[in-house]
Parts: C-alpha cells; structure tokens; sequence
C-alpha cells in the first residue's frame, strides 16, 4: 500500500534515510530492511577527515553541523562497508561528493560496478576551482557537473538540491536539462553561530549547514515549487520529524522522502513515520500514495 | 551489550551542592563503568537528547550525577519523582576492568560521574584524586569504594589548596584512569607518561546521535579518526591529542 516505485525500482514505502545521518549502527534498534531505502554518507574519491573544531551545534528546532564530509573514501566504503549493507532488504542510495568536477566523475565510475541502486550527486560541496562557492549555487556550473557525471553514471542519477542555490527554480530545471533522472531537495542551510563569551564563530569553518524542523516550512515550498516545473520524480527533505511531515512532502509533489536530522532525535524514527503513514492511509481510504502525490499543487 | 531505547522514571532527583544534581531512575538498565546514556525528558524541543554518564547501576535503579549547564540539564533538574525519561543506551566502549595490581583514579568536577561506578566495579586497591572548583561533592560515597582518597579545590576551601595533578603521582599504580575537563586530562596524561605507567582517558565532545552515525563526535587520535560516542568515550591515553 504505502510501496512506491521510481526508474522502475520497487521502493517498500516512501521512507529514506538521508545521507549523513544514517548508518548501520542503527540496526541495533530497528531491522533496517523495514526501511524504504538508505542513503550513504557522502562519499568521495579520497578518505576524508572532515573538519576540526565543534561539529555540532544545537539550535531552536534543529541543528547546525560542519562534519566536512568525513568518510573513507569511495574504494574503502566499497570494499568495507557496502557488503554489509547489501544484506538489507532495501533500496541503497550512493550519495556522491566532490571538489572537483573530474573527482566526482572518477567517484561515480567507481560506483557503477557495484550493487548500488542509485547515485545521488551532492553539490552543495565547495568547488576548489571556483574560489570554494558550492556547485550547487549557480545553476551553469551545475548543469556542467550534472552534464559530465551524466555521461559516466550507469545508475538512476538523482541531483541533491543545495537550498543556498541563486534560484532554485533555474537550478531544478538546469540539472533535469543536464540528465537528471530525479531531484532530491533540499540540502542543509548555510548558516552560522557565534559564541558570545569567546566572541567568535562557533565552527571553525565559521559557516555550517543548518537541517531540523526549523527548515521545514521553506524546504516544503521549495518542493512544492519545483515539482511544479519539472516532470522528474522528487524525494523532498527538510526537518521530518513525524508521519505529517512526510505527507506534507508528498502533497507538495515529492515521491518519496528523506529523513534526517530526526533520526537523532529518535532511532526508529522512520519506523513511526512508516507506521503513521500507513495508518493515515487506512483511515483516509487511501489505497496508494499516488492518490494524494501533489494533490496540493492544485491550489 | 547492545543499546535499546528504554523509559526510566524518577525515583529522586535531588540537589546536593549549588548546581549539581543526583538523579536515581528505576527501569530495565544495564550497562558497565565508562558508558553513557542520551537523555530526553521532552518531545520536540530541545532537539538533540543529553549524554550523561552511568554514575551507578544497582538492580533496578540507575544513578546520574549531573550539573546543570544549559537548557536539558536545566529541564533535567526540575524533574519530579514519577515523571519519565526516554532513555538511549547503554552507549560507548566503557573503561576495561581487567587490569592487575593497584589503580589511580583521577576525576575533576562532575568528571566524578563515571568513577563512581568505575570504584564500585573494580576489585582492585584504589587511589582516588578529586580535583573540585569550590567544594567536593559525592566523597563519601567514593570514600567506600576507596583505600585512599586525596582531595583538592581551587578555592583552599577543603584538602589541598590548588590543582589536583599537584599532588597525583602515578609511579605505583599499575594503570590510572582519568575523566574531568580536558586541561587536567592534559596534564595527567603528561604525568602518566613520565612514568610510564598505563592511562585510560573518558572523553567529551558535543553529541547529535550517540550511536556511532553522524560523526559529529569525530576526534583526531593518534590512531585515526575516532567517534567519541561509539569507539570510545574511553580512549587509551597514548590515542589521544590534546591541544594546549
Ligand atoms: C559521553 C559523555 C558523558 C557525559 N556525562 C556527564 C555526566 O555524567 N554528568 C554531567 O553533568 N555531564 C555529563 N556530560 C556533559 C553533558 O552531556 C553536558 O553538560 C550537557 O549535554 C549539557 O546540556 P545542556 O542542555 O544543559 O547545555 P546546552 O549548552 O544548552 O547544550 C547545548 C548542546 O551542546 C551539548 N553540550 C553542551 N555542553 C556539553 C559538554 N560538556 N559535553 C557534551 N555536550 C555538550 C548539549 O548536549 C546540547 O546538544 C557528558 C558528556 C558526554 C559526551
Ligand atoms: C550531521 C549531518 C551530516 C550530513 N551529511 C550529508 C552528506 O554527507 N551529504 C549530503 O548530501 N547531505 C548531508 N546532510 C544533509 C542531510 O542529508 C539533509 O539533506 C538535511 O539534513 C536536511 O534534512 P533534515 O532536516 O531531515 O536533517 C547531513 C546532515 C546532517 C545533519
Ligand atoms: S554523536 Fe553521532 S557519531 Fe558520535
């Protein structure tokens, strides 16, 4: 009932981890092949070791983080990590980082011999050519990354939307004009906190990403405004805490959804947002997801 | 032991000095010397839960000892018998409780917290150094557990009027274990390998998920990059870099 399916790949529900949030460590509260996917942490060529300082950071509704990217690397998650993430029933979601456009080309092309189901390309990540601006934010640098991965990419290929991009309308419809076969939106918020009694930024990297409830009333008409524009199908993020959250989401237009920040708040959150959907679903009479999928785009 | 997600109710939660608080919790605990739980007594907001770490578990009664700093520990204090916590853990690699022959034990502040249960835990004689800002709190408690107790407070007010690293001297502990704030740390961990003798340092650093997943407790050791939360909070004292 609550199964939906996109480039013909069978998803159990609606319901996906986003990428950073998850791992594996999880299983130690919920069997995670209830999940309707997983995505991974970003990943890129070489291991990172993400950055130094306070990496988190609470606010009102949510939180602000500057991991830097830390992972062991595209190779060493192959080898290391992804046989045991084949175990699970459910559908696994490579998300792709990179600072250079070559770095995330080579990252893809390693990705394509595996079991992976689908690449999900990240460019909110500072592009080193371009003096550290995100691809994300200016739509003809990323219609040149989206361009490029296109060529190479051998899976269902989903762009992740950056929030900070100039104008999210024009960078949704670049990156379907690129190739996209799908948009996952939004990313973190550039955002920023200062400690008043050392009179300085809290993050080293002065500014951080902001996810959580707070973001959710933006991120929601973000999704409500590009499922309008584009005919891909549309995995909405942004502060999902409950089984309404997720609705909202896919009244807007999204197909399915990706939970993050909340899984900290609670280890099976997903499990609830699963279970409070298909108990909506009952009572409302609804048989399938399409039935209500951006049923609000008509006001 | 693997983590679950659990309810304890008050039992107590009582102040016993200016902003330190004694929280007793009846459930289904478990749980060894050094590991923590992540706390929350609310629904939405704050956000995050609080780690806090195990100071006693006896049948079915866990004990936190905590001070208020902020908004979670300040909703934690007003907290009343019969009200209820949602409970994450047990979370982290504790202290290893394996070792021979006599053990120092070094602890500043509310640093106290996992060392009480360390005490209890271990078979072996003990020394144990409390370094405290005003006044020491819970000696008594630690004071069964112990062969010697040496106590130290910035303000002269009790034991020896300065640092307690002033006065720690590992030469004939076969291992020393340390947990307090990060500069006392510091310096036990240069004192300690002087002498060559073994330390186990408990760590802290801000936590989102507790679990092993975020990475927003990375630190850099000298054996990588290592998750406070899951690969430790207990590091072995030649792992870690501190930076003073
Ligand atoms: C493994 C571990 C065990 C701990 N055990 C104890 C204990 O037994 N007793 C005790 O009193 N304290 C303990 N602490 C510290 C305690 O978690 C913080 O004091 C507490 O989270 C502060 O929350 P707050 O809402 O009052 O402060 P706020 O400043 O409002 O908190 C804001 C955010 O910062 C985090 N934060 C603030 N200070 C710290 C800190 N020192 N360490 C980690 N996160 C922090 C909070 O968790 C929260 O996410 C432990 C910390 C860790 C990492
Ligand atoms: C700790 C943390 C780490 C993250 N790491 C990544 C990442 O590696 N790649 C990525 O595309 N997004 C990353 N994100 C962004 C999330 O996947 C998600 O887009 C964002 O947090 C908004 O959703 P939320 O409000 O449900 O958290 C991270 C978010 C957090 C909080
Ligand atoms: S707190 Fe999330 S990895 Fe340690």
């Amino acid at each position: 009932m609550t199964s939906v399916e996109m480039f013909g790949i069978k998803f159990k529900n609606p319901v996906i981890t986003a990428s950073g949030t998850f791992t594996r460590d999880y299983e130690d509260f919920f069997p995670l092949s209830k999940l309707g996917g997983i995505c991974t942490k970003g990943l890129t060529l070489n291991e990172k070791e993400g950055n130094s300082g306070v990496r988190i950071h609470e606010t009102t509704g949510g939180l602000l983080n500057s991991i830097g990217l830390q992972n062991p690397g595209v190779d060493r998650y192959i080898s290391k990590e992804l046989p045991h993430m084949e175990k699970y029933d459910t559908v696994i979601i490579a998300n792709v980082g990179g600072s250079t456009m070559e770095e995330y080309v080579r990252t893809v092309e390693k990705l394509n011999n595996t079991n992976i189901h689908i690449i999900e390309l990240n460019i909110s990540c500072p592009n080193v050519k371009e003096g550290g601006m995100a691809f994300g934010i200016k739509s003809d640098i990323a219609f040149k990354v989206v361009s490029e991965v296109k060529k190479v990419c051998k899976k269902p290929l989903i762009v992740k939307l950056s929030p900070n991009a100039e104008n999210i309308l024009d960078m949704a419809y670049k990156c379907c004009e690129a190739g996209a076969d799908g948009l996952s939106l939004v990313n973190t918020f550039s955002g920023m906190a200062i400690d008043i009694k050392n009179r300085k930024p809290v993050f080293d990297n002065t500014i951080a990403g902001l996810s959580g409830p707070c973001i959710k009333p933006i991120a929601l008409r973000m999704v409500y405004e590009v499922s309008r524009i584009v005919n891909v199908p549309i995995i909405g993020i942004g502060g999902i805490v409950d089984y309404k959250d997720a609705l909202e989401y896919i009244m807007a237009g999204a197909l399915a959804v990706q939970v993050g920040s909340g899984n900290f708040m609670k280890p099976d959150i997903c499990l609830d947002i699963i279970n409070g959907i298909e108990e909506f679903m009952e009572k409302e009479n609804i048989k399938s997801l399409e039935e209500i999928r951006g049923i609000a785009r008509r006001y | 032991m693997k983590p679950k997600q659990c309810n304890g109710k008050v039992l107590s939660n009582i102040k016993i000095l200016d902003n330190i608080y004694e929280m007793k919790l009846t459930g289904d605990f478990q749980g060894n010397p050094g590991q923590f739980y992540m706390l929350r007594s609310w629904d939405k907001e704050p956000f995050l839960s609080r780690p806090l770490s195990i100071c006693n578990i006896e049948g079915n009664l866990l004990t936190f000892l905590y001070e208020v700093k902020g908004k979670g520990t300040d909703i934690f204090s007003k907290l009343r018998e019969g009200n209820v916590l949602n409970l994450l853990g047990p979370l982290g690699t504790g202290f290893p409780l394996n070792n021979e022959g006599k053990i120092g034990v070094v602890a500043g502040g509310i640093g106290i917290a996992p060392m009480i249960y360390l005490c209890k835990s271990l078979k072996n004689d003990i020394d144990f150094y409390g370094g405290f800002r005003e006044k020491p709190f819970y000696m008594d408690t630690i004071g069964k557990n112990v062969n010697k107790l040496y106590i130290s407070t910035d303000s002269g007010k009790e034991g020896y009027n300065g640092f307690i690293t002033d006065i720690f001297n590992p030469e004939e502990y076969s291992v020393v274990y340390t947990c307090g704030p990060m500069p006392m740390m510091s310096k036990v961990k240069n004192i300690c390998e002087e002498k060559n003798v073994p330390l186990y340092i408990s760590m802290e650093k801000r936590m989102a998920c507790g679990v092993g997943a975020c990475l927003g407790c990375s630190i850099k050791t000298t054996s990588g990059i290592r998750r406070v939360c899951k690969d430790g909070p207990v590091f072995r004292g030649e792992e870690i870099i501190f930076h003073d």
